[in-house]
């Protein structure tokens, strides 16, 4: 105790004496998105784990469209149904998105998304290209682990879009400001081990829509922290071209009760196949 | 003083400057090259046409205003040949054939009279050759010399080009 007395006296002095190196100190304390000495951004890696522990988003490409599928957290018969939809968002016509993360944070860049996508559209006069609105938006989250001592967004994206140049095309971002092109991935809670799902289970050059809407259940169904998986704790979109047109569509209970009851189906008959087989293996014996 | 004319056939853009440059009663150049080309950029015409006619409109109200006319001829795939006509006043439209400055007025009723919407190259150059003709004949201003160049799904290639450059 007497030790760290005398250690803080002569500070204390120095904060009446010159009012200019408390200024100083304060300054540094604005900056939160330093180094640490072994050169990480903590930050950063905080907004990552917040990433970590959000609902599951999970994105597949097909031939003819691309399936979003996202955990829905918020489920309470008393909440009001003022949205259509808790996690997926429209950009524009041919882009939707779904987050991960904090959902405030993530109403500020969807809103920042559409701003870009219909600022492209006014100068242009035509819709903007999927890679370059996430990666003008990847530009923004970035700026935030850099400058000005504000904590970053705690948000990582998947988005859905189709272009001329490309065709449908799946992105995620994340709180860094990365971005990166998928076949097939996963963000939020647990999506370490639906990305790995996803690689076992995607066909490359086989997947339809339908085989990609099967999987989103199937990865969902597996990767969730709950017994029986039902409509209302799952959000289904898709993004299909019909008559040179983009149509994003969310998908209504019926369809996805439809689509997990197909699921269980088969579920039931793969369960019912292995289990003659365990029969079979015992007689071997 | 200038005269810009451009024809648009099935699969290219016939695109014509004369090669004046002048100020008030001078004339200083006649080899001036007006064309620019701007395929670095990765737009489609339509694009260009209408990013170019945002920046001329934003600008036409402010303090410095540009003051220039153009026609924009591109090529894209997915929708083939197009010509774009371009006032100072940021007014712009797709057109079959279009023409700016003081030899419109000479040459637009020529193109209206024989412009058909198949013609071949040679008929383009035809054509051409008629409105420059025309200019050259009645207009008060000496216009020598043209840059005729056409834009097609390969690029931008020379035509004719003034002996001089």
């Amino acid at each position: 105790m007497e030790h760290e007395q005398t250690y803080w006296f002569p500070i204390l002095q120095l904060r009446n004496v010159h009012c200019h190196s408390l200024k100083m100190s304060r300054r540094y304390d604005t900056r939160t998105t330093i180094f640490s000495p072994e050169g990480r951004l903590y930050q950063v890696e905080y907004a990552m784990e917040a990433v970590g522990h959000a609902g599951i988003c999970l994105g597949i490409l097909a031939n003819d469209g691309i399936v979003l599928a996202a955990e829905r957290r918020n489920t309470n018969k008393l909440l009001d149904e003022v949205f259509a939809s808790e996690k997926i968002y429209q950009l524009h016509n041919d882009l939707a998105c779904s987050v991960a993360g904090i959902t405030s944070d993530a109403n500020v860049l969807t809103n920042q998304l559409r701003l870009i996508a219909q600022r492209h559209l006014l100068q242009f006069q035509e819709p903007i290209p999927c890679e370059q609105v996430v990666s003008s938006l990847c530009d923004v989250k970035q700026a935030y682990t850099q400058f000005g001592g504000l904590r970053p967004f705690g948000v990582s994206i998947l988005y859905m879009g189709w272009d001329k140049h490309y065709g449908y095309q799946l992105y995620q971002s994340d709180p860094s400001g990365n971005y990166s092109g998928w076949k097939a991935t996963c963000i939020g809670n647990n999506s370490v081990a639906a990305v790995s799902m996803l690689k076992q289970e995607y066909k490359e050059e086989e997947m339809g829509l339908k085989d990609a809407l099967k999987l989103a259940v199937k990865v969902l169904d597996k990767t969730l922290d709950i017994t029986k998986l039902t409509p209302d704790k799952v959000e289904m979109s898709t993004l299909t071209r019909e008559n040179g047109t983009t149509k994003i569509k969310i998908l209504g209970a019926e369809a996805v009760e439809a689509l997990i009851k197909e699921h269980e189906q088969v579920k039931a008959e793969e369960a019912k196949q292995s289990r003659c087989q365990e029969i079979n293996c015992s007689f071997n014996l | 003083m200038e005269c810009l004319i451009g024809i648009q056939g099935p699969d290219f853009v016939l695109v014509a400057s004369d090669s004046a440059s002048g100020r008030s009663i001078v004339r200083m150049k006649d080899d001036q090259d007006k064309m620019f080309k701007l395929s670095r950029y990765e737009l489609t015409p339509h694009a260009a046409a209408n990013f170019t006619r945002r920046n001329l409109a934003d600008a036409l109200r402010s303090s410095s205003a540009y003051q220039v006319n153009m026609l924009i001829a591109g090529y894209d795939d997915a929708n083939g040949p197009e010509l774009y006509y371009m006032d100072w006043l940021a007014a712009l439209s797709k057109v079959p054939f279009a023409a700016h400055g003081y030899g419109s007025f000479f040459s637009l009723s020529i193109m209206d009279r024989y412009y058909k919407p198949g013609l071949t190259r040679e008929d383009a150059s035809e054509l051409l050759k008629k409105c420059i003709e025309e200019v050259q004949k009645r207009f008060l201003v000496r216009l020598p010399d043209f840059f005729i160049r056409i834009v097609d799904k390969d690029g931008v290639h020379d035509v004719s080009i003034p002996t001089k450059s």
